[in-house]
């Protein structure tokens, strides 16, 4: 049975497994006790739970539980690493490169940490939404304290090479981060080999709570160290206080654990499902995917659909729920900066439409999400001027267009 | 953003769309907007002798509020002189069609749209250019 409407939208947030909720339950209720409180049985039993869900975490990635910190989503954890590296690491230099298409969890820290005097280089991508390594190279002075890189985009899926980004890094002695919140629990993660120093995440992403995430920091090879941005009772080693959200952390370590035992089998069936979701509707003429797609998340596809308007198109799927480039209702008016990035037009970052899969997505629902975008896609270009001016042969930028 | 149900209306049923000849001496074309910004509006009258809008169509590349208030136009246009029609300001579009602040930027293009194939008719037909208002964004 079809339930309307459906939910496209995974890279916004995932729905929370309902496995994951089961693990939850008990930290909501009669185990309530804080992780922090040594001296009762209480206190004990929240302790072990988020040990656990450390460990749990730590085999996800790869690394040691000691070096999971815990905080209450992406955000903060970007925020505590790059702040928190900027001022750690003030005496070696005031310098961060990162990528005109990182989050805005990345970009609007770096821009506070410009006001705070520092310098921050950001990168531009090719037209596959991939870094230039040269370029990142070059952008190296003796004053670059870290390079922040996300692993995979938020809205076309892409994966950056983070292991060759990772040895340019340990060859300068920079330290690297990566915001990974798109790719931990999608695709194989792994600190060790892909030489990461920091990275975060969250739950709500895969499959877990929101209001939880964490925050890798190496411990070895090299030790690394991060000032707190919040000061406190000094949990997580000093770099985060505040109580921890017990209940949240036992679904992140639990999200976690399903992750790593699923993947291979979720990603085969969600890459297939994407696979004929794409093949199908890039059957519509002048239909373009956005960014590449050889490295790429399994479970994402971002299509431009030109000559029409994305918001206009999402309001004829309404029983999809997808999201798209075009920010129609933001003040700005502002199209994507993502697509921008990759050198599309305005008006093929308006036309676009974000699709994103997850383990609970069916095959029906992909039937269904095809036969309705294609429709809604020929609606809107019978009532497109400008599919009309194409379809007569006339050049669009031949039209002087008044800009308001 | 929830949409009101007469935007859903005309979003889903867009009343008069389509292309006059724009060769005819009879018909005014305003096309305004721009790809680059999200939404395009081509609004086309057809006036008679009695300077009467005898139809209106349109095509529209935008959100639901732009298609919603370009197909609105169109309704009030017909039957309305063309001098009837340069008083529609856009501020009866937004309350007709109850479209939030974010969306007000619509029906100034849907004015803007009004006004331009006036411009174009009066044009066409001898008679001088009509001041356009200042684009209100």
């Amino acid at each position: 049975m079809l339930t309307l409407p459906i939910y496209l939208d995974n890279n916004a947030t995932t729905p929370l497994d309902p496995r994951v909720l089961e693990a939850m339950m008990p930290y909501m209720t009669n185990m309530f006790g804080n992780a922090a409180s040594r001296n009762h049985a209480f206190g004990w039993q929240a302790e072990e739970a988020v040990d656990y869900a450390r460990e749990q975490i730590a085999s996800l990635i790869n690394c040691s539980p000691k070096e999971i910190i815990f905080t209450s989503g992406a955000t903060e954890s970007d925020n505590l690493a790059l702040k928190g590296v900027f001022e750690m690491y003030a005496s070696k230099g005031n310098h961060i490169i990162t990528l005109t298409t990182e989050h805005k969890a990345v970009l609007d820290p770096c821009k506070h940490i410009e006001k705070m005097g520092g310098k921050v280089t950001y990168l531009q991508v090719d037209e596959k939404g991939l870094i230039d390594l040269k370029e990142l190279e070059e952008a190296i002075t003796d004053k670059t304290i870290l390079i922040s890189v996300m692993y995979a985009n938020n809205e076309i899926g892409v994966i950056q090479p983070i292991r060759e980004i990772s040895a340019i890094a340990k060859k300068r002695g920079i330290l690297f981060f990566t915001d990974a919140t798109q790719a931990v629990g999608k695709i194989p993660v792994d600190v060790e080999a892909d030489g990461i120093d920091l990275m975060a995440f969250s739950a709500h992403k895969m499959y877990g709570p929101k209001g939880v995430g964490a925050l890798y920091v190496r411990r070895k090879n090299p030790r690394v160290k991060v000032t707190a941005q919040m000061d406190g009772g000094g949990h997580e080693r000093g770099m985060r206080s505040g109580t921890l959200n017990v209940p949240g952390i036992v679904g992140l370590g639990k999200a976690a654990e399903i992750a790593k035992q699923d993947m291979e089998a979720d990603t085969k069936r969600i890459a297939a499902m994407r696979d004929r979701l794409e093949r199908e509707l890039t059957t519509i003429e002048e239909s373009y995917v956005n960014g590449s797609t050889e490295h790429r998340l399994p479970h994402v596809s971002n299509i431009s659909f030109k000559y029409v308007e994305g918001e206009g198109l999402m309001m004829g799927v309404k029983d999809l729920a997808v999201s798209s480039g075009s920010a129609c209702t933001s003040a700005s008016l502002e199209p994507s900066y993502v697509l921008k990035a990759l050198g599309l037009s305005d008006d093929l970052a308006h036309s676009s439409l974000r699709f994103g899969l997850s383990r609970f997505t069916t095959d029906e629902e992909i039937d269904y999400a095809i036969d309705h975008v294609k429709e809604a896609v020929a609606k809107l270009r019978e009532l497109s001027p400008l599919w009309e001016m194409f379809k007569e042969g006339i050049d669009l930028n031949s039209i002087e267009w008044a800009e308001h | 953003m929830a949409y009101s149900d007469k935007v859903i209306d005309h979003y889903t049923n867009p009343r008069n769309v389509g292309t006059l000849d724009k060769a005819k001496k009879s018909v005014g074309t305003g096309l305004v907007g721009a790809p680059e910004c999200g939404d395009v509006m081509r609004l086309q009258i057809e006036v008679d002798e009695n300077q009467v809008i005898t139809d209106a169509k349109f095509k529209t590349f935008g959100c639901g509020s732009a298609i919603a208030s370009s197909s609105l136009a169109t309704e009030w246009l017909k039957g309305k002189t063309v001098d009837e029609a340069l008083a529609i300001d856009n501020m009866a579009i937004v309350e007709e069609l109850a479209l939030p602040p974010v969306k007000i930027h619509c029906s100034v293009l849907a004015e803007d749209a009004i006004k331009t194939a006036i411009n174009d008719y009066r044009v066409k037909n001898g008679l001088p250019e009509l001041e356009m208002p200042k684009s209100h964004h």
